[in-house]
């Protein structure tokens, strides 16, 4: 049996997993979001980069208007355990409670149980294999339609 | 979500469910049909502003000056802007955003990103299906970019009322491709970047252009903005009005009406023709054969092409299906 052409198969086959990437807070270096933005692009996904320096706010709303199922956090400021609970708490009053979170960055090992608690399934540091980043992306998106 | 509780929401204002109907929609569920079906008689409300041109024409930086321009006179903003798909790993990076950060913050403006998704044709059927969800749900305007690079994108800029058609100084030879066929589609001629070198170069040769074209009632105007900076935004906001006072005007507003309602059926039925031609066709394996006799020299393409499409309408012939021609026996 021959592989059906790349164009019939998108028509048919499950839609792209859209992603959320964005940068909390007032640290200016993004390129580790643009590096896994990419990673995931590449893997097939649909990824909304809304670039560096967005409040709660802005990170929220975006991820209402865009549906995403996903939202990848990325910071390096430590402002961490200050930002992300008001990220959820944003979501929550938007009442935006089906998307997979996960974070990336700078967040020392002794944050990491308290950053899941908060709901974010993935903690990837620095020298993360963005393979991973896609893996656990893929396995545990929530479905759409 | 069902597609009752959908539309009910959507009417009633909730954004969550615009933005789930909007999902469905692309994604052509049958919730997403379904909820379309319903919110039909609650559209034509909105003006509906295609911007298109090439990339790094400053489209996204412009439609973020216009949304702003709307906004400072009190009226609703939806945005619709699409975003090329790798033609490889069939992925997108949606970056719109970036430009119009300020208004992810402003109730009255709600922005989609959309990935073009290579060229099944699929991309009018939603996006048009986007734009009519953001008009029923109330917004006053619609704008609606795209990029102008493949039939897709530029057919989806001219499904709206009025198409800006995005252009930069200096890009002589740029300007020069746009005689084919862009320059009839758009209403609105913009040179942005106009404080660079060769903006009025620029517009010198569109007004060459123009006056070659094949113009109905309507004359394009040709405008200089520097959208980065604010300028000339106030005199494209009042083309804008006039373009759109002259769609609705007694004298056009019928044929107007038919020229947007008519491009907008026939892409909807060119997409589902060619969705529908392409799985049939991957499914009966009669395109595989016919690519092993066309790559051996056995026969050349473009009967190839024919016999394709013989063999669809046997296809559908025999499935009741409703496309293809008429059936002669039932």
């Amino acid at each position: 049996m021959t592989q059906p052409s790349a164009e019939a198969s998108t028509a048919t086959d499950e839609r792209p997993i859209r992603v959320l990437i964005a940068k909390p807070g007032l640290d200016g270096h993004d390129r580790g979001a643009k590096v896994v933005a990419r990673a995931l692009r590449d893997a097939g996904m649909e990824v909304v980069y809304t670039g560096i320096r967005q409040t709660p706010q802005m990170i929220a709303e975006a991820a209402l208007q865009e549906d995403v199922q996903v939202i990848g956090l990325s910071i390096l400021s430590g402002a961490h355990l200050g930002l992300f609970p008001r990220v959820v708490e944003e979501l929550k009053s938007r009442g935006v409670d089906d998307v997979l979170l996960f974070a990336g960055g700078i967040i020392p090992a002794d944050d990491v149980a308290e950053v899941k608690a908060l709901g974010f399934q993935g903690v990837f540091g620095p020298g993360t294999d963005t393979r991973d980043i896609v893996k656990f992306v893929r396995e545990h998106a929530p479905r759409r339609t | 979500m069902d597609a009752d509780e959908l539309v009910d929401a959507l009417l009633a204002g909730n954004r969550r469910a615009l933005a789930r109907a909007i999902t469905h929609v692309e994604a052509d569920s049958a919730i997403g049909r379904e909820v379309l079906r319903r919110i039909y008689p609650k559209t034509g409300r909105a003006q509906t502003i295609g911007i298109t041109g090439s990339a790094g024409a400053g489209k996204s930086t412009l439609v973020g000056a216009l949304a702003r321009a709307e906004r400072a006179r009190g009226r609703t903003v939806g945005i619709v802007a699409v975003d090329p798909s790798s033609p490889f790993s069939h992925g997108a990076i949606l970056g719109d955003r970036i430009r119009m950060q300020d208004l992810t913050s402003d109730p009255g403006v709600f922005l989609r990103s959309m990935a073009s998704r290579g060229n099944l044709g699929g991309l009018s059927e939603a996006a048009t299906g986007v734009v009519d969800l953001m008009d029923a749900f109330g917004h006053d305007i619609v704008l609606i970019e795209t990029v102008g690079a493949g039939q897709d994108e530029v057919e989806v800029a001219t499904t709206a009322q009025t198409t800006v058609l995005v252009a930069n100084p200096g890009a002589g030879d740029e300007v020069q491709s746009m005689k084919a066929g862009l320059m009839e589609i758009a209403q609105i001629m913009v040179v942005n970047k106009a404080d660079l070198a060769g903006a009025d170069t620029a517009v010198a040769q569109l007004r060459a252009l123009l006056a070659i074209a094949n113009l109905q009632s309507w004359t394009p105007p040709i405008l200089k903005t520097v959208a980065k900076a604010n300028e000339g935004i106030e005199a494209l906001v009042e083309a804008i009005d006039l373009h759109q006072a002259h769609t609705r005007s007694d004298e056009h507003a019928v044929a107007e009406r038919s020229r947007h309602v008519r491009g907008q059926i026939i892409a909807l039925a060119r997409a589902a023709l060619h969705r529908e031609a392409l799985e049939a066709a991957s499914a009966s394996g009669a395109l595989e054969a016919l690519v092993d006799e066309v790559a051996g020299r056995r026969r050349d393409p473009r009967s190839a092409a024919l016999e394709l499409l013989d063999s669809l309408r046997a296809t559908w012939a025999a499935s009741g299906s409703s496309f293809g021609p008429p059936r002669s026996k039932s």
